[in-house]
């Protein structure tokens, strides 16, 4: 079905990744199209996060391929794929924490906007960072603690934080492991409306637990269990797949209950 | 120079924001009139040491403190800018070399940023441990190969040479001291200034960021290994200028410049001043210097002392003298300064004789030990006592375990007093 197809956003071929004997993902084949949104749902240690992993360059896959518009990006570095367009999150926050709300924003923002290495500009000088920053800040609800430091705020508003980090560069393609887990109703309500509103015309791949938020959001769903695909399809066929039912989502919605 | 070692500034930043310049105009003012005040030679000596070890502190502290990089061998960029100034400065001699000597220290920076270069390029692969063993061993490696290639490094007696063999600037030769030490109070502020306003660059604050979080830093774009690289690069490029200015000033360069001891007491006076604040080194150079020169004119185990000093910094004030005096900030803005003021006034009494005894037991037990045959007699903070009579050994630990106990009766009450003035009242 992919064959008449633009090249798709990402593509991984026969994927493999072990860690030493155990054999954490064992064949994955998956293309994510362009501008998609796209959610990987699993059991824990299913490896999910294994997955992000490898897309982003954290780790090299063992065999098999991924390709990121179509270049094949395995074994490059992070800030490589980075810099073509591909940012993501973590499941367990991973911020500045030393660094102010403002200056966490202002790293993710510099390499994408030019400035790289530049030790002949004034960082505090250039309104158009600042003035971005602080749009990020407003969009992510922290403009009132820009100056607070990363590492004093609420674990939501880490949350919050730590998707705006990923998100600040502009990237095609935006990464989230897990961005709601911890939340309450309303902070992962509000978190939706934030990932639906900056991913626009962006690409979008959601690893996450609340069942809910992945059928809202998610044009397409993939099942990774035990480090296979079992089944990527739209939602509503997801939902109603007895393979699925058996090995997932039966547990979750216990888990739930 | 502002005491924070980050901030991140408003959005509407007058061009030039008085408050920043402030203290740097202060500086400068202090830096003119310093002469005026210590005119002997001796005093300018000290001041010029005092200079040089500031760069040279403030370039190792771009590494320690901005990058998170612990580097062991750090003596060897300011060496060896040193060593090819001390060469540029004989070719200025012997070959006509037309090099005006205030342009000096931009070469030992350019040698120093391309030793930085060749080296960082393996050194800086990796962090933390690995970085620091390769440092030492290439510190090590450098010292030995000053005592090997003697051509370059001279062997035991070094290089020396003449600073006032080259043109004239503006009607000045150099020969005297306060000639070189305006030459060297410039490229202090100079180079002060430049390590300051790198520190504001996107490098300097995505040094910062891949201090504190080098994965995170990785994923937004930026090779943590080019970051310490670059780092590396623009300290060793002021290790230079240091390196240049201890040429000009001290004439000769030996392999002491280079060993591990000199590497290992920037590390002391970085860490001394406190790595988290751009002033920190600043503070630890001056104290350190003053520490070298004045008190090893009173005693022998100056050292002693000093090592003293770093242990307990350590131990107590992780970020060092400077942090002890941000400290005070708080208290200052909540104006509750005042509220200090009568227990330090307390305890401050018996702290001094707590001090003094201590230091006169080591001194009284140095003398007994170390004194020559039949020289009984010490003197002693003015009082000349018998250092092999038990008395005066007796009162100073009386004394020493008397203010002990008082300052740990009065500890309690200093504590309470500190919280108090950080506390900050909820009423409004
Ligand atoms: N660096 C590693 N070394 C060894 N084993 C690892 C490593 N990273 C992950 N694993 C293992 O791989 C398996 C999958 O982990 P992963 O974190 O990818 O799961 P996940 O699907 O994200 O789970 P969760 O829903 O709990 O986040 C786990 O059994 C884990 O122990
Ligand atoms: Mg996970």
């Amino acid at each position: 079905m992919e064959n008449n197809q633009p090249t798709p956003a990402i593509e991984l071929r026969n994927l493999h990744k072990s860690f030493g004997l155990a054999q954490i993902i064992q064949g994955v084949d998956l293309a994510i199209h362009k501008q998609e949104r796209h959610a990987i749902i699993g059991p824990n240690g299913a490896g999910k996060s294994t997955l992000f992993n490898l897309i982003t360059g954290k780790y090299v896959p063992t065999a098999g391929g991924v390709f990121l518009h179509g270049e094949n990006v395995s074994g490059m570095k992070p800030y490589q794929i980075n810099r073509m367009g591909l940012s993501r999150s973590f499941q367990i926050t991973n911020i500045f924490a030393k660094m102010t709300v403002f200056e966490n924003i202002r790293c993710g923002l510099l390499w994408s906007m030019g400035y790289k290495y530049s030790f002949w500009h004034l960082v505090n000088r250039q309104r158009n960072v600042t003035d971005r920053a602080e749009e990020i800040l407003q969009q992510i609800n922290l403009l009132e603690r820009r100056d607070e430091l990363a590492g004093v705020l609420t674990y939501a508003e880490q949350r919050a934080l730590e998707i705006g980090i990923a998100i600040a560069g502009g990237a095609d393609i935006v990464m989230l492991d897990e961005p709601t887990a911890g939340m309450s109703a309303s902070e992962t309500s509000y978190m939706v409306d934030l990932i639906r509103k900056v991913t626009e015309d962006k690409t979008l791949i959601i690893v996450e637990h609340d069942m809910g938020v992945v059928f809202d959001l998610a044009d397409r769903i993939s099942v990774l269990v035990y480090g296979e695909i079992i089944a990527t399809d739209e939602p509503q066929n997801v939902r109603e797949s007895a393979a699925v039912q058996e090995a997932y989502l039966g547990t979750a919605v216990e888990e739930a209950g | 120079m502002s005491l924070q070692g980050q901030q991140s500034i408003g959005t509407k930043t007058p061009l030039i924001p008085i408050r920043k310049v402030l203290p740097w105009l202060i500086a400068c003012g202090f830096l003119l009139l310093l002469p005026q005040v210590f005119p002997s030679g001796a005093g300018l000596t000290i001041m010029n040491q005092m200079a040089i070890t500031i760069v040279f502190a403030l370039a190792y502290n771009m590494l320690l403190g901005q990058a998170g990089m612990l580097s062991f061998g750090h003596a060897v960029y300011m060496g060896l800018g040193g060593f090819f100034c001390m060469h540029l400065l004989n070719q200025v001699e012997y070959n006509q070399l037309y090099l005006p000597l205030p342009l000096l220290p931009l070469f030992g920076g350019l040698f120093g940023l391309i030793f930085a270069f060749l080296i960082g390029s393996f050194s800086t692969r990796r962090a933390g441990t690995v970085f620091a063993m390769i440092s030492l061993g290439v510190g090590e490696l450098i010292a030995a190969c000053s005592i090997i290639i003697v051509v370059f490094f001279g062997g035991e007696e070094g290089v020396s040479g003449d600073r006032t063999m080259g043109p004239q600037v503006f009607g000045f030769d150099f020969a005297s001291q306060l000639e070189v030490y305006y030459l060297t109070a410039i490229w202090l502020v100079l180079a002060a200034l430049g390590m300051y306003l790198f520190s504001r660059t996107p490098m300097g604050r995505i040094a910062n960021a891949v201090r504190d979080n080098e994965e995170r830093a990785e994923f937004l774009g930026y090779s943590q290994r080019n970051v310490r690289w670059i780092s590396f690069c623009a300290s060793g490029f002021f290790c230079g200028i240091a390196g240049a200015l201890f040429a000009i000033n001290f004439e000769i360069l030996t392999e002491e410049n280079l060993n591990l001891a000199t590497s290992g007491s920037i590390l002391l006076i970085t860490f001394l001043g406190g790595v988290g604040f751009f002033v920190g080194p600043v503070i630890g150079a001056v104290v350190f210097t003053l520490l070298q020169t004045v008190l090893s004119l009173y005693t022998e185990i100056w050292q002693l002392y000093l090592g003293i000093l770093f242990v307990l910094t350590v131990m107590f004030f992780p970020s060092g003298l400077t942090g002890l005096i941000a400290m005070h900030f708080r208290p200052w803005n909540l104006s509750k300064v005042g509220l200090l003021i009568r227990p330090y006034a307390k305890i401050a009494g018996p702290a001094l004789v707590l001090l003094f005894s201590a230091i006169a037991i080591m001194e009284i037990l140095f003398h007994a030990r170390h004194s020559s045959i039949g020289s009984e007699e010490m003197n002693l903070f003015g009082m000349t006592i018998n250092s092999h009579s038990p008395v005066p050994l007796i009162i100073a630990v009386g004394l020493l375990l008397i203010s002990f106990f008082v300052v740990r009766k009065l500890a309690p009450g200093l504590l309470d007093a500190w919280q108090d003035a950080n506390h900050q009242e909820r009423e409004t």
